[in-house]
């Protein structure tokens, strides 16, 4: 492979060295990694936040730009670096002690008042694993609250479940990224790397030569343009597009028999329904052509190495579990997983989306992957924490669930939020945002002030990646050390600190939570001892001297596990589970009213909510502002032009943008990226329907109309006295 | 309240999905107990996969739609290899034929339909089924005679060249089979093809090995020898499958005195003229439903478990907008709507796009009324066909470029004109991942940089996914050249 990206040892950037080098001339570099997405690409900064990119398996020498400008939040002046309290209606400035106090002080009362569960807490999937870990640990032990959740619900929920179900275990990519480059045939399903993690395509080239590149997308994606095959189904009719191509597979005679028998179970079944969607059926159904699916059949069945890779497009929806798990079923049907060199994996969005959703942030779940309700798992993490394992709440609400309920009578009337901005990522944001104003006490730890710490009564400054030291589990499922490079601005203090300062002040015993992250990471250890992902023998000397360590890594002495199921699934009887999923489409199909279908998504300059990279000057310049993109016949028919500006309308709210045409849309389609605040909230019209299984809302589709801007009535508003 | 007795005779596509349409929404049958009745021996299976087992890809089993003990699992009582003789009205009560009765408070016919065989001498036999030799391709048992008896590279003619007749053809040609198709119209699938797409077809078939007698009708058939035409030609066949249409299976309700015309006379609730009787599927006759066709049978059969198990008591079938495609191998073939507009269309609205390239097997025709697809007829354009096909299903507005929609991928790409590095404009981007436009890359070459690496160094151009990275050395070196 040549395509390996140059790795100059530091650009010439306008603005670049326009920085005042306030940290010293020292010329160390410190190797860590990029602050955003989960291929954590390897870069290494000086103490004067020179960032350059390093040799890494994962991105081989690649940065995007949001990587090359990540350290530009390190000393912006957009970052907070003093408690604020609102005071007078006003955030003001405050000591660390008063606005530890007064929190401290007001979830006692308000606990005593309405009880454990009267206060929530709301992490992050960017966090690190220490973190994520000690905020859970906080909520069940120091605050013994049930009410839980994470941001990873709206990321990685759906292909976690159905990973489990499937393989028993859920890791993101079961094998290392870097295999990837030795396949000929690679389906990305509702993926675009190109402008999420662009280093990664690299590892695509290979099938890309190969002719073997399929990008699934309902629209023409900067990835999907690379692809030598593009697939677009509309929006919503991913899973039924798999039942096609596991018809075609069987149909043409093209199924692994000989795996299917050995090594899973459930096909039959599975059969039973994939056999009533023949191409010609699912054609009508996707606006995908039978000749496509049949090719795609054929190429899976051809490959000497293939992968099925599913991302948001495929499970940001009420059926993502299930879209999932039938695109798992193709996998399965061409014999895949389990397989060196072949396979399937779900690309992990945030930074730590696989750490996070591991370690007990979510609702359910203790630390190790373990379930919250099982007996076993409560007894062995309460052992490690010194508690009674019966003073550990149940299970608590899902993400949206969560949120829907704060302030009302059975909800929250406080909430803490670490490193998530709801505000602005939370489907039906407007409601979202009525319930936090609803709290009595919102507190949120962040590096800026977002539009979620824009509306809390106590901001907290926090460091960020370049200023502690922290454990990322990108998206293989391999342990990174991500270390100090950088001394943090004065007054900031690191979430593990906030966290201890408030349990002391809730009344826990000195010490039961550590400030130091490596002595939070070797509690880690203890307490995901046994558990699926097991971190025991990770160290952080092992990380400092540069192993590759893929979890589980069950001892000290054990070299971790790069490719799981190559022995057998983890089910108990060793086989894979073939899932029988039926097709039922969008929960909200367009109509008269709203005859198009909005999606949302990612641009490749901002990350997430946009919070972080929208205070990086070059970014913002980039792209200031959100847009909506349309087929121009479609703009042309609702009266709006190239630039204008125009407004998404749904039954749960208005999203106002410029307007961009881009001819490969579908006509019946509208796009519009998710990272901007105030009226151009993307979220303020998605459908906040969730899946059962996931509790993932359906971000990827919901019926909408174009208008002329300020020809818009307000759907919230004429919604407003009404159920939802 | 005791369950709702329903009696469903027939257990082909249409019973079966029934069947499972009333399960769905009554797992534990508290409101409606099953009773299904099935003249074959086999488990329900899918007609529409018969091709797959004639081509050899996949085995018979593959093709059914329930397993052994599915009437356990779902509490149905399923009466299989046993035939319905007659209806008794008035004391609500089906006489099966090993002598025993069923009685219902609602009694659905599900019975399909039977091939029709034409006048050809020699083609029936005494019984009324086919002569030796000679059959419809309808069931499992047909495709497991046809396995059977056509060696592979036998001559095998197909007498009829519509839909079905050209998916055995094909079948049978992807097995090794020389096929000749007669058909007495003047190109196949005359009912959904204009001449022009008929053409085109019958070449594109050619192509696979299949000859076409057309504008002719057979006249005798001799088992193991052929079939003589009536312009006195002859067509060698070992096997002869007969595909001329079917017939509703009525005789049941004829006999019991319902409305019966080309088929079981049914209103939008898929009542019988007894309102305790509904039909659907092949044997049913809705105004707008199509005959011979799967999807229509299952969307009655949704709409008639509504009713039955009082799910929606307000469901109601409309009709069934039918998009025919040809499931034959190497040949895709869609026709939807109105095809055939009359000649002077610009009064109404209407226009018609035409696409007719033989020589590469494609053939595209658009019809547009008020802005919508009214029809459409797509040869060899496969994902045209799928977008036409979504534009007419969905109502969605026809794209203003009617003729790109008609070429599909075949279109030009505006990504391949740009191909000069002179060419592009100065804010064309060159590094995506980097936010690099040709104007920087052009100005970090002025300032200094001529090589690719400096130009990485001083733009980050090529650092990001390095796809970019032979764009920025095209740059380099035209600017060099121009130096």
């Amino acid at each position: 492979m040549t395509l390996t990206a140059a790795t100059p040892s530091g650009p010439d950037v306008p603005g670049a060295h326009d920085r005042p080098g306030r940290r010293g001339g020292n010329e160390t570099r410190t190797d860590t990694h990029c602050p955003y997405c989960a291929l954590q690409c390897g870069m290494t900064l000086t103490p004067a936040a020179d960032v350059a990119p390093r040799e890494f398996p994962t991105s081989r020498g690649g940065l995007c730009q949001k990587g090359w400008t990540s350290a530009s939040l390190l000393d912006s002046p957009a970052r907070l670096t003093t408690p604020l309290v609102r005071t007078g209606g006003e955030l003001r400035p405050a000591s660390w002690d008063g606005a530890l106090d007064l929190i401290a002080a007001r979830l006692t009362g308000l606990q005593a008042e309405h009880g454990r569960d009267a206060v929530a807490v709301f992490g992050g999937g960017g966090l690190t694993n220490e973190k994520a870990y000690l905020l859970g640990k906080f909520a069940r032990v120091a605050l013994g609250t049930s009410q839980i959740d994470y941001n990873g619900r709206f990321c990685m929920s759906s292909a976690a479940a159905a990973g489990l179900r499937a393989f028993g275990v859920d890791r993101g990519l079961p094998f290392p990224v870097t295999d990837l480059a030795g396949a000929d045939v690679i389906v990305l399903v509702g993926s675009n790397p190109a402008e999420t993690m662009p280093p990664f395509l690299q590892q695509l080239q290979g099938a890309a030569a190969a002719g073997g590149l399929v990008v699934v997308d309902p629209r023409r994606t900067p990835t999907a343009e690379q692809a030598n095959v593009h697939l677009a189904p509309a929006p919503g009719t991913d899973l039924a597009l798999a039942l096609g191509v596991l018809h075609a597979t069987v149909a043409e005679g093209l199924i692994d028999e000989a795996y299917v028998a050995e090594r899973t179970a459930g096909f039959d079944e599975t059969w039973r329904i994939a056999a009533r969607y023949w191409p010609e059926h699912v054609e009508r159904i996707t606006g995908v052509s039978a000749a496509d699916q049949r090719a795609l059949a054929r190429m899976l069945a051809g490959a000497g190495n293939a992968y099925v890779l599913t991302a948001r497009g495929a499970e940001q929806h009420a059926t993502g579990v299930d879209t999932v798990s039938a695109w798992i079923d193709v996998a399965l049907a061409h014999g895949l997983p389990g397989r060196a060199g072949s396979g399937y994996g779900c690309l992990t969005g945030q930074g730590n989306g696989q750490g996070g959703r591991e370690h007990g942030q979510k609702a359910d779940q203790l630390p190790g992957y373990r379930k919250l309700a099982d007996p076993a798992a409560r007894e062995h993490v309460a052992g490690v924490w010194g508690v009674d394992p019966d003073s550990l709440p149940a299970p608590g609400r899902s993400a949206y669930e969560l949120l829907d309920v704060l302030g009302r009578p059975e909800g929250p009337k406080a909430m803490l939020v670490f490193g998530s901005n709801v505000v602005v990522s939370a489907p039906r944001s407007q409601r979202v945002t009525d319930r936090l104003e609803a709290l009595d006490f919102l507190v949120t730890a962040d590096v800026v002030l977002s539009e979620t710490a824009a509306m809390a009564d106590v901001v907290l400054p926090v460091t960020q990646w370049a200023e502690e030291d922290g454990t990322m589990t990108n998206l293989e499922g391999r342990v990174l050390l991500r270390r100090k490079a950088i001394d943090p601005p004065e007054g900031v203090r690191s979430d593990l600190d906030v966290l201890a300062g408030l349990a002391e002040r809730l009344g826990q015993p000195a010490g039961r939570f550590p400030v130091d992250a490596e002595e939070v990471f070797t509690e880690l250890r203890a307490a995901s001892a046994g558990g699926v992902a097991d971190y025991s023998g990770v160290t952080y000397e092992r990380l400092r001297a540069g192993e590759a360590l893929h979890w589980p890594v069950p001892a000290a002495g054990h070299s971790g596990t790069p490719r799981l199921f190559l022995d057998g699934f983890a089910h108990p009887d060793g086989r894979a589970r073939f899932v029988a999923v039926e097709h039922t489409g969008p929960a909200e199909p367009p109509d008269a009213e709203f005859p198009l279908q909005a999606t949302t998504g990612r641009l490749l300059q901002h990350y997430q909510s946009g919070a972080q990279t929208r205070a990086v000057p070059e970014l913002a310049e980039a792209v200031p502002e959100a847009c909506i993109e349309v087929h121009p016949d479609t703009a042309a028919r609702a009266g709006v032009a190239v630039g204008e500006v125009a407004t998404v309308e749904s039954r749960r709210g208005a999203v106002t943008a410029p307007v961009r045409c881009v001819p490969s849309m579908r006509p019946d389609v509208v796009f519009v990226p998710f990272h901007f605040p105030g009226g151009q909230r993307a979220n303020l019209i998605t459908n906040p329907v969730l899946d059962p299984t996931s509790r993932m809302p359906e971000f990827k589709v919901c019926a909408a109309r174009l208008v002329p801007a300020g020809a818009a009535e307000s759907a919230e508003q004429q919604g407003a006295g009404g159920a939802s | 309240m005791s369950a709702r007795r329903v009696v469903v005779l027939g257990y082909g596509m249409a019973g079966a999905r029934l069947a499972d349409e009333i399960r769905n929404r009554d797992p534990e049958g508290e409101r409606v107990a099953l009773t299904v009745v099935g003249a074959e021996p086999h488990p329900a299976y899918n007609r529409v996969l018969l091709s797959a087992v004639v081509a050899g890809t996949m085995q018979p089993g593959s093709v059914r739609l329930h397993d052994e003990d599915w009437s356990e699992r779902n509490h149905v009582e399923l009466r299989r290899n046993v035939a319905a003789r007659r209806i008794d009205r008035p004391n609500r009560t089906v006489e099966l034929d090993d002598g025993t009765t069923a009685a219902y408070d609602s009694l659905v016919l599900a019975t399909g339909s039977r091939p029709w065989l034409p006048p050809v001498e020699g083609l029936v036999g005494d019984d009324g089924e086919p002569a030796d030799g000679a059959l419809a391709f309808r069931s499992l048992d047909d495709c497991d005679r046809i396995l059977d008896a056509a060696r592979v590279g036998a001559p095998v003619a197909v007498l009829g060249g519509g839909l079905l007749g050209l998916e055995a053809a094909r079948g049978l040609a992807g097995r090794g089979n020389r096929v000749t198709v007669v058909h007495p119209a003047p190109h196949p699938m005359e009912r959904q093809l204009d001449s022009g797409a008929g053409r085109v077809l019958a070449r594109t078939l050619e192509a696979s090995g299949i000859d076409f007698r057309l504008g002719r009708a057979a006249a005798t058939y001799l088992p193991g020898d052929g079939l003589k035409l009536d312009d006195g030609s002859h067509v060698a066949a070992e096997l002869l499958v007969v595909s001329t249409g079917v017939r509703a299976e009525t005789a049941l309700a004829t006999e019991a005195g319902l409305a019966v015309e080309a088929g079981v006379v049914v209103d939008d609730a898929l009542r019988t003229s007894d309102g305790r009787i509904h039909a659907i599927g092949d044997c049913a006759q809705h105004p707008a439903a199509p005959g011979g066709l799967v999807q229509p049978a299952w969307e009655q059969a949704s709409v008639l478990a509504d009713l039955l198990t009082g799910a929606d008591t307000a469901s109601r079938y409309r009709g069934t907008s039918v998009v025919t495609r040809l499931k034959a191998k190497g040949v895709d073939v869609t026709a939807l709507g109105d095809t055939a507009p009359a000649a002077d269309t610009a009064d109404d609205g209407t226009e018609v796009v035409c696409v007719d390239d033989p020589a590469r097997g494609r053939y595209a025709k658009l019809v547009v009324r008020n802005e919508k697809v009214a029809g459409a007829i797509v040869l060899g354009v496969p994902d045209a066909a799928a977008t036409i096909t979504q534009l007419h299903d969905r109502g969605i507005r026809v794209p203003e470029d009617r003729l790109a929609l008609l070429l599909g991928r075949g279109l030009p790409s505006a990504a391949a004109a740009a191909a000069s590095p002179a060419d592009l404009p100065g804010s064309a981007i060159v590094c995506r991942c980097n936010s690099v436009s040709k104007a920087k890359i052009v100005d970090a070459y002025r300032a200094g940089a001529s090589t690719v690496d400096d130009i990485a160094q001083r733009t980050r151009a090529s650092t990001g996914c390095g796809s970019c990275r032979d764009a920025v050395c095209g740059i380099a070196e035209w600017l060099t050249s121009t130096d």
